[in-house]
């Protein structure tokens, strides 16, 4: 087993703690400089059933979860012995053993807590530990936890037995603690971590070859998920007012953003649905204020309504669309690509709106800037489209992607001064103005209600340049024309700063693979592997969605004999998108999806491509589709 | 310098200023009572003090809707029932304006009830207009929210087997601090409730009853109407809110039988406004949200600085 990366998975019931702990793991591996990339699994419940996080760390760039994993850390569900839950669920108790057994490679590590699980309940527990080479540790992590503070600790136990086995130094892991406690707490704590890792280390033979990887990064590196890379990119571009109501996985962003606006001195509103939600953000930006909101598909769809009216007035606001499996309530905490068509199209009339797709936590900081940027400069709803895993997945991302001047500047937003020379038209503003010789590029000039000389009536009805409500044919097409030309300004603007489409692999590779969003990563990964198999591939990952990047991608698609579309739904709404958008390519396209709760490995990608090119490829151990495009 | 000059300007305000000078004027079917809800709030505007420039009027849509259309000011024509949530986070974003909400029974009733229900939980500094004519006009005549039982019409052709909407009482129950019932058949009254409301510190509902001439043929029944605060029948503490609730139920059970009571059911000037709640727990800045955009010297901080917890 080579030691150049490790998969660590710990498991447990859900409100065991399994997410702090695995937060401070990464942490301590990322210290002694290492990347990282976490993964969370866990289901659509407060407290039990399975859940468990993945940390993949690495002294090369991590951008994905990987394959499989090869250290497990099993530590029992303490809520699974609730007999009330056992008449729904079942026993669960060795769940986090067996349910994780799949994935472990070939000889991988076990440590499992016999305090709480029995694995000679387990069928077939020996010879699978026998065929597949795997080494085994039982410990008593809950006695020994209760021994030094509360059961709850064994989570620390735990740890301290990992340290021991992997050899690392328990010192990363102490600071940390330090850090995040005190008191007793903190005295229990490292005593329950030390006792661990010596016992382990003394009273165990280690049979495993595996190690924690040497890291050797140097730069200042943070551990941050997507969902801080938006509020973080919110904030710096100024916006200091968000409302929302709570909705998986789109929670993530509305509570880091709520966590830090009092303090900065914004505002975070909760209320009664999200149609309030986004008509909320369009009032605050209408006065002024710099607005966001955000839902998860089935609130977005409720959202649909005042995105419709965001348009019509142009009112400039940002909607963060956080995707979960669909249709209806789908699957709350797990992840897809299904919402992409949802969010291009949702709302009546001609959708004149902006979309962006980021692909990993540095991009959802950036384009996050980038739609407050644009909406505020052209006076249009934008939206972020990022789905559960790249919300809640956490991943180490150089510090100084962060170090960037905030932008409070409010857009195309008039001056009481530039209103004393103002056109007006029976007292009022012209502030929907035609954009007769098309140099304002669709935008009107703005007021804000209190300015002098400024008042004007913003209707998400068809009306008039002062805005008062017209059925004027003449007025509606001009109105019309002047709003759907922003889209192509949007376009040129953002043809200068083409690099939102990220493009991986050499130049001239004969074969492409395409994806959007947080697929972005593995596809790289996969990339690399297939580049060194000998096939000769590229890829692109795509994130102007509206308006769409039809050059960049016309020019990828032009560059190789066939492309491969890696999206997570099941009707490849992304490879509709791009034939759409391009109106050709359909002979040069196939789709490979996958739509059953989990995210793309990269072996998934490999083998999809393998299966297209030679096919020789053998798809059926996975939850994955090919299908060929249809038309142009 | 503040960027938002029009506002706190003290000066003699004229009610022609809020005439927009464009034609043509109101599309409302003559003797519409909605006509009565634009005098009055005109009228009331200069008593207030407020002018058309700091105002912000957000309507929903519909006859009433059109408000925004007929009234200078700052205004917000938005969607069917949305007017509520964009006028509380005008107030949020800029609390120095004046904000008014208005829509119509099936506007704020209906679509809007869950956002009548938790903006006046909230107690939003703000106004909110009802047009109250039991009907659905613009879309022809359809059975409103505050429709009476047994009202037949093209979508009840047997007449509603619902029990009408109790505004006042609803509002009371959902936390706003002052409540009133007018009518457009009377010009004085509404003038002063309006004017009372929007000085009120805290969420202002105003069940406005107009008659709409052309769908409910019923609209008479808004005359005569009775002054509860005029007439000695009517004794209550409109600042006690088991009387006042009392009143309401008595003026919601009697506007079906034909007496029509108005005036001022409820009014607590204590209970403070969710702006001075939202400052008081720190999680609403003292300056307008507005104005810091404007602030060139007002230090906009990093998320880099946020960064600690990620290391």
């Amino acid at each position: 087993m080579t030691n150049d990366e490790l998969i660590w998975r710990i498991a447990g019931g859900s409100g065991d703690g399994i997410d702090s702990t695995s937060q401070n793991f990464a942490k301590a591996l990322m210290r002694s400089g290492l990347n990282v990339f976490t993964h969370r699994h866990y289901p659509s419940r407060i407290r039990g059933g399975h859940t468990y996080v993945e940390i993949r760390a690495k002294d090369d760039p991590v951008k994905s979860r990987g394959d499989n994993y090869n250290f497990l850390l099993a530590l029992g569900d303490s809520f699974a012995r609730n007999p009330q839950e056992e008449a729904y669920y079942g026993n669960e108790e060795v769940k986090p053993l067996t349910e994780n057994l799949d994935e472990l490679r070939e000889g991988g590590v076990i440590v499992y807590d016999s305090g709480l699980l029995d694995a000679s309940e387990i069928e077939n527990f020996d010879e699978r530990v026998e065929e597949n080479n795997w080494h085994v540790y039982d410990l008593d992590l809950r006695g020994l936890a209760k021994e030094h503070g509360r059961e709850i600790m064994r989570n620390t136990a735990g740890v301290g037995a990992t340290a021991a086995l992997l050899d690392m130094d328990l010192q990363y892991i102490e600071d940390l603690m330090t850090d995040a406690m005190s008191g007793d707490v903190l005295e229990a704590n490292l005593q329950t971590l030390e006792e661990a890792y010596e016992s382990v280390k003394e009273d165990y033979e280690h049979t495993h070859d595996l190690r924690a990887p040497t890291g050797t990064q140097e730069a200042e590196q943070v551990l941050v998920s997507g969902s801080h890379g938006i509020a973080y990119g919110s904030l710096d571009e100024g916006c200091r007012f968000i409302s929302g109501y709570p909705m998986t996985p789109w929670t993530d962003v509305f509570t880091i953003m709520t966590q830090h606006l009092p303090e900065m001195g914004g505002i975070s509103e909760q209320v009664e649905d999200e149609i309030a939600a986004a008509s909320l953000a369009i009032g605050a930006s209408h006065a002024g204020a710099k607005a966001m909101s955000g839902s998860s598909g089935g609130g977005f769809a409720l959202m649909s309504e005042p995105l419709g009216l965001a348009e019509m007035t142009e009112t400039p606001i940002v909607l963060v669309e956080s995707m979960r499996a669909g249709g209806s309530t789908g699957m709350p905490t797990k992840p897809e690509q299904g919402d992409l068509e949802h969010v291009l199209y949702t709302s009546q009339g001609d959708s004149n709106r902006v979309v962006f797709a980021p692909g990993d936590a540095a991009e959802c900081y950036e384009q996050t800037r980038k739609a407050f940027e644009i909406a505020y400069e052209y006076q249009i709803p934008a939206i972020v489209i990022y789905d559960q895993k790249l919300s809640g997945g956490h991943q180490t991302v150089p510090e100084d992607v962060f170090d960037e001047e905030p932008n409070p500047d409010i857009g195309s937003v008039v001056t009481e001064e530039d209103l004393e020379e103002a056109v007006q038209e029976a007292g009022r503003f012209k502030r929907f103005m035609y954009d007769d010789d098309g140099e304002r590029g669709g935008v009107s000039p703005r007021s804000l209600p209190g300015q002098k000389g400024g008042n004007y009536l913003a209707s998400g009805n068809e009306h008039n340049e002062v805005g008062h409500i017209s059925e004027d044919p003449d007025n509606r097409v001009l109105q019309m024309n002047r709003r759907m030309a922003k889209l192509d300004s949007i376009r040129d603007e953002l043809a200068e700063n083409a690099d939102h489409q990220a493009v991986y692999g050499p130049e001239d590779a004969e074969y492409g693979i395409l994806s959007w969003g947080s697929t972005k990563g593995v596809v790289e990964e996969a990339v690399d592997v297939l580049n060194e198999q000998g096939h000769s591939v590229k890829a692109m990952n795509v994130s102007d969605m509206m308006p769409f990047a039809a050059d960049e991608v016309t020019a990828f698609l032009e560059s190789v004999d066939e492309a491969l579309v890696v999206e997570m739904n099941a009707t490849a709404q992304f490879r509709r998108h791009v034939q759409g958008q391009l109106g050709r390519f359909g002979e040069k396209l196939y789709s490979l999806l996958k739509y059953d709760g989990n995210p793309f490995e990269p072996r998934e990608v490999v083998s999809g491509f393998e299966s297209r090119i030679s096919g020789d490829a053998d798809l059926s151990q996975y939850n994955v589709r090919i299908e060929s495009a249809t038309g142009d | 310098m503040s960027a938002f000059n029009a506002i706190g300007e003290e000066r003699e305000i004229d009610r022609d200023e809020f005439t927009p000078e464009i034609e043509p004027q109101a599309t409302w079917c003559p003797g519409c009572g909605d006509f009565g809800v634009l005098k009055a709030l005109k009228q009331a505007m200069p008593e207030v003090g407020r002018t058309p420039e700091e105002t912000l009027l957000v309507t929903g849509i519909g006859c009433s809707g059109k408000l925004s259309s007929y009234f200078k000011s700052y205004g917000f024509h938005s969607i069917h029932g949305r007017s509520l949530p964009v006028a509380r986070a005008a107030k949020m974003a800029n609390p120095d304006l004046e904000v008014i909400a208005a829509g119509g029974d099936g506007d704020g009733y209906g679509i809007g009830g869950n956002h009548f229900m938790h903006t006046a939980r909230e107690n939003h500094d703000m106004t909110y207009i009802v047009f109250d004519n039991e009907i659905f006009g613009l879309t022809k005549g359809q059975t409103s929210p505050t429709s009476p039982k047994g009202h037949k019409s093209k979508t009840q052709p047997h007449g509603s087997a619902k029990q009408p909407i109790r505004p006042l009482s609803l509002a009371l129950t959902s936390g706003a601090s002052y409540v009133a019932r007018t009518a457009a058949v009377n010009p004085n009254q509404a003038k002063e409730i309006l004017t009372e409301a929007m000085e009120h510190d805290g969420f202002a509902h105003v069940d406005f009853l107009t008659q709409c001439p052309t769908w409910n043929k019923d609209a008479k029944q808004y005359v005569p109407y009775i002054d509860v605060q005029d007439s000695d029948d009517y004794d209550f503490d409109i600042t006690d809110r088991g009387e006042a609730s009392e009143m309401m139920q008595k003026a919601e059970d009697a506007l079906y039988e034909g007496e029509v009571l108005t005036g001022r059911f409820y009014h607590d000037e204590d209970r403070p406004s969710y702006q001075e709640e939202k400052q008081a727990t720190g999680d609403m800045p003292e300056e307008p949200l507005a104005e810091r955009y404007f602030d060139e010297d007002y230090e906009w901080e990093r998320s880099y600085d946020l960064l600690e917890r990620h290391k």
